[in-house]
């Protein structure tokens, strides 16, 4: 770990302030709707100009990926750097300038597994948010029992033939490259699964969207028929796949629970008080006319607050060195129970009025929040059930034993 | 804030760590139970002083460093963990914090020392009904000539079945429910006119009702200003709130890990009764609600120390979690343990009902909840 003294930090907080005034457009320091969401790619698209030079500049910096080695093209700063640079962004209100899944789970796991060739292929254009790239784990016969996946990856000599089936792949459709797991040897389960990467224009492919409750279709069903890969392009050793799998889970797990939850989780969407204020009404001490339900956005506020403390006093625990282990499994059930109990009380508290699909007559604001209600209902699925979590915590964390 | 605590905070929390576990087990308060002691344990008040416990806010010489609330923190989860009944709470917190946001320079001189020696203890008299309301105040503190005397009744007050010195909330102007009118006064448990009714109660620590009949103090006895006893009194009752709370938070947790252990070894069906899911989910919703009031608890402990204004939010987050957890930890480990659970000679019992009176005491989870709303303008 580096060690910066309060001085340099200071240096660099500076700095970086100065650069984030002259590089952030004033159109990317207000609150983000979901339709204005970046995710890069080969086929990007920018509602707003000023959005792809915002991306390009980052991009350039390396500060989508503060962390990361300058060696393959990240920012190169210190965890304190990087939190400076946090603090400077949030200071601004700076839009995050790229949503992607490359950051958030398939670099850092790249990062750990890929050699260097890999490495130096795939991450530079993660960081600047040139390639896309969508997870290709579930299966319809294995979802939560993720091992039990049945895609096949055959070694034909000079290259690796794919045949089989994904489901729910998120953004299948407009991905540019999957990471994916695939089965290497039939005769045993974890063992025999490993960890590929290959383009979405490949022969073979085929992503068909699926249509979610919320109207939208962001995952796809996914096929291939006779995909070659390059052997270059398994990560880590044959059948040793699960390992990377399961430590790209906690990257999914952590960037779920700090805040990536179907797409901007919220942002720009007034609180339930202030919806139930305005909705509900008020007594004549101002406050929210409904005690009942006045106690339960109570609570969900306080479970909120509780759960930015507990994110704070990990995070500075393990810079202590004093870990609690499998944190990433407590923040994503908390963090999904967080999410659904705010969109049920934002539902409560807007009445009739958040009750509308499309068209007029309703408020616009208010049909995003019905859209991100339906949207919620996942959160307490992807990347691992509240169950899986809960299983987890059971027995890596409080030691409980299996059934025999 | 720091979560991580100083290498001084760390070595005061194993101290207290050890002494609850080796001198205060929960084999101890059910010897005080069974002899009748209902929570009075004059030998223990006295190691407490030997260890220095009662002074763990109070400044050997003024301006010096304390191990603060967050180091008092550490020892009432400590003996939440046993769940001893010590005067800790009431002395070294309450009282302490009373006279040092609001005591004169004399009364400050008289009755610090007093308490970090353990020479004298205290009880805040406060509530007048069944439930936590700081303002509903009926009790009078009537002018006379060269002082007040006070008439009035106080129920279900903590440690004031054995305390030296009473605090007594009374009223100076003004009507129940008012937050003006307020004022706080020192009164020796044995002075005239004051009865102490002594309660037998469910969690074997005891309490008692106070009867305030006629009772005359000096001017002197005055805690801060008259009528804006109020401006102490939130304050320390945010204290009380926290400290209390991080009791519950040893309570919490020491019933959570005899449940884990049971869960570990008892054997049903042919299996251990932990590898059944519907058992561990509900283990694994405990422990994260756990964690979650750690970091509560120890953020409002530290925003006391560190001056912080949100300390009231604080301190209402953390009474209201701690509240909910205990409630459900101790409840789970009563039925987690089936039938030797519902046994005397078992300590889930004894979890479950000092839940209830850790839960009502400085304000229900309800009422801190309703508190939270109002301070967040809702
Ligand atoms: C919004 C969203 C985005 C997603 N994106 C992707 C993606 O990009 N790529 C990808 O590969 N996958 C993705 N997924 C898939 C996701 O990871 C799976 O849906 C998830 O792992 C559950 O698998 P399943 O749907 O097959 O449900 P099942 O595993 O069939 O589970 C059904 C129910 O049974 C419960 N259950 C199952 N096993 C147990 C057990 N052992 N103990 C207790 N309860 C159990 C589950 O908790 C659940 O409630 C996404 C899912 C959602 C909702």
């Amino acid at each position: 770990m580096a060690y910066d003294n309060a001085e340099q930090l200071e240096e660099f907080r500076l700095e970086a302030r100065k650069w984030l005034e002259d590089n952030c457009p004033p159109s990317m320091r207000t609150p983000m709707r979901d339709d204005e969401v970046v995710w890069g790619g080969r086929n990007a698209t920018f509602k707003n100009p000023d959005s792809k030079a915002w991306l390009d500049r980052m991009g350039e910096k390396g500060w989508t990926a503060p962390e990361w080695p300058k060696e393959y093209g990240g920012g190169g700063l210190s965890r304190s750097e990087a939190r400076v640079l946090e603090q400077e962004m949030r200071r601004i209100k700076a839009r995050p300038p790229l949503f992607s899944f490359g950051l958030w789970m398939f670099g850092p796991a790249l990062l750990e597994f890929g050699n260097h060739e890999q490495k130096l292929r795939f991450i530079p254009d993660i960081v600047k948010g040139k390639t896309r790239w969508c997870q290709g784990y579930s299966e319809p016969g294995a979802g939560s029992d993720l091992a039990g996946l049945q895609t096949r990856c055959e070694d034909k000599g000079d290259h690796y033939l794919i045949n089989g089936q994904k489901v729910w792949t998120s953004y299948a459709d407009k991905a540019d490259w999957i990471f994916c797991l695939v089965r290497t040897d039939t005769s045993t389960k974890h063992e025999g699964i490993s960890f590929i990467l290959f383009d979405m224009k490949s022969p073979g492919v085929e992503a068909r969207p699926i249509q979610l409750i919320s109207g939208e279709s962001p995952f796809c069903e996914t096929f291939f028929t006779d995909v070659k890969v390059p052997k270059e392009q398994l990560v880590g050793r044959v059948n040793g796949g699960w390992d990377i799998a399961k430590r790209l889970l906690q990257f999914e797990r952590s960037s779920i629970s700090a805040g990536g939850f179907g797409g901007t989780g919220g942002s720009g969407i007034l609180g339930p008080d202030e919806y139930a204020k305005h909705h509900v009404g008020t007594d004549e001490t101002g406050r929210v006319a409904d005690g009942d339900l006045r106690g339960r956005i109570a609570d969900h506020k306080m479970y909120t607050k509780a759960f930015a403390l507990t994110v704070q006093r990990q995070t500075e625990q393990a810079k202590a060195g004093q870990a609690v282990g499998h944190t990433a499994s407590i923040l994503k059930y908390a963090a999904a129970k967080m999410n659904q109990d705010r969109h049920e009380l934002l539902i409560e508290a807007l009445g009739t009025e958040g009750l509308g699909w499309e068209g007029e007559g309703f408020d616009k604001g208010a049909m995003r929040v019905t859209r991100q209600w339906l949207r919620s209902k996942g959160n307490s699925i992807e990347g691992g059930t509240s169950e899986i979590n809960l299983n987890v915590i059971a027995k890596r964390v409080l030691g409980l034993k299996e059934h025999q | 804030m720091s979560f991580v605590l100083t290498e001084d905070q760390e070595m005061l929390r194993e101290t207290a760590t050890a002494f609850a576990r080796d001198e205060l087990s929960i084999t101890h308060l059910r010897a005080l139970r069974d002899a009748g002691a209902n929570g009075k344990d004059a030998k223990t008040r006295q190691k407490l002083a030997e260890l220095g416990f009662f002074g763990v806010i109070i400044p050997d010489e003024p301006g010096a460093e304390t191990f603060g609330l967050t180091g008092l923190g550490q020892i009432l989860e400590a003996q939440g963990a046993t769940l001893a009944a010590t005067p800790l709470l009431q002395t070294a917190l309450i009282a302490a914090s009373a006279l040092q946001l609001g005591g004169s320079p004399a009364q400050q001189a008289e009755w610090l020392p007093k308490i970090a020696g353990g020479e004298t203890t205290f009880a805040l008299a406060l509530d007048e009904t069944a439930h936590f309301a700081p303002y509903n105040v009926s009790t009078e503190a009537e002018r006379n000539g060269q002082g007040y005397t006070i008439n009035g009744l106080k129920k279900y007050v903590p440690d004031a079945h054995h305390a030296d010195m009473l605090i007594v909330v009374a009223r100076t102007f003004g009507e129940s429910g008012d937050r003006h009118g307020l004022s706080l006064f020192l009164v020796p448990r044995d002075a005239k006119g004051v009865t102490i009714t002594e309660l037998k109660t469910v969690d074997s620590h005891g309490a008692a009702h106070v009867t305030l009949e006629n009772v005359n103090v000096a001017e002197s006895a005055l805690i801060g200003p008259a009528d804006q006893g109020a401006d102490i009194l939130d304050p320390v009752l945010d204290r009380a709130a926290i400290g209390l709370a991080a009791e519950m938070l040893g309570s919490a947790q020491a019933a959570f890990d005899m449940t884990l252990e049971y869960l570990n070894n008892r054997k049903q069906f042919g299996q251990l009764i932990g590898s059944f899911q519907s058992m561990q989910h509900r283990a694994a919703k405990m422990f994260i609600d756990l964690e979650m009031t750690r970091s509560c608890v120890a953020s409002a402990l530290a925003a006391a120390d560190d001056g912080k204004s949100d300390l009231a939010e604080l301190a209402s987050l953390a009474k209201a979690l701690a509240s909910e957890l205990v409630h459900l930890v101790s409840n789970e480990c009563v039925q987690m343990h089936g039938g030797i659970g519902m046994t005397d000679v078992a300590d889930p019992g004894f979890y479950m009902k000092r839940a209830r009176v850790q839960e009502a005491l400085y304000g229900s989870a309800s009422w801190h909840r309703d508190r939270y709303a109002r301070l967040n303008g809702f």
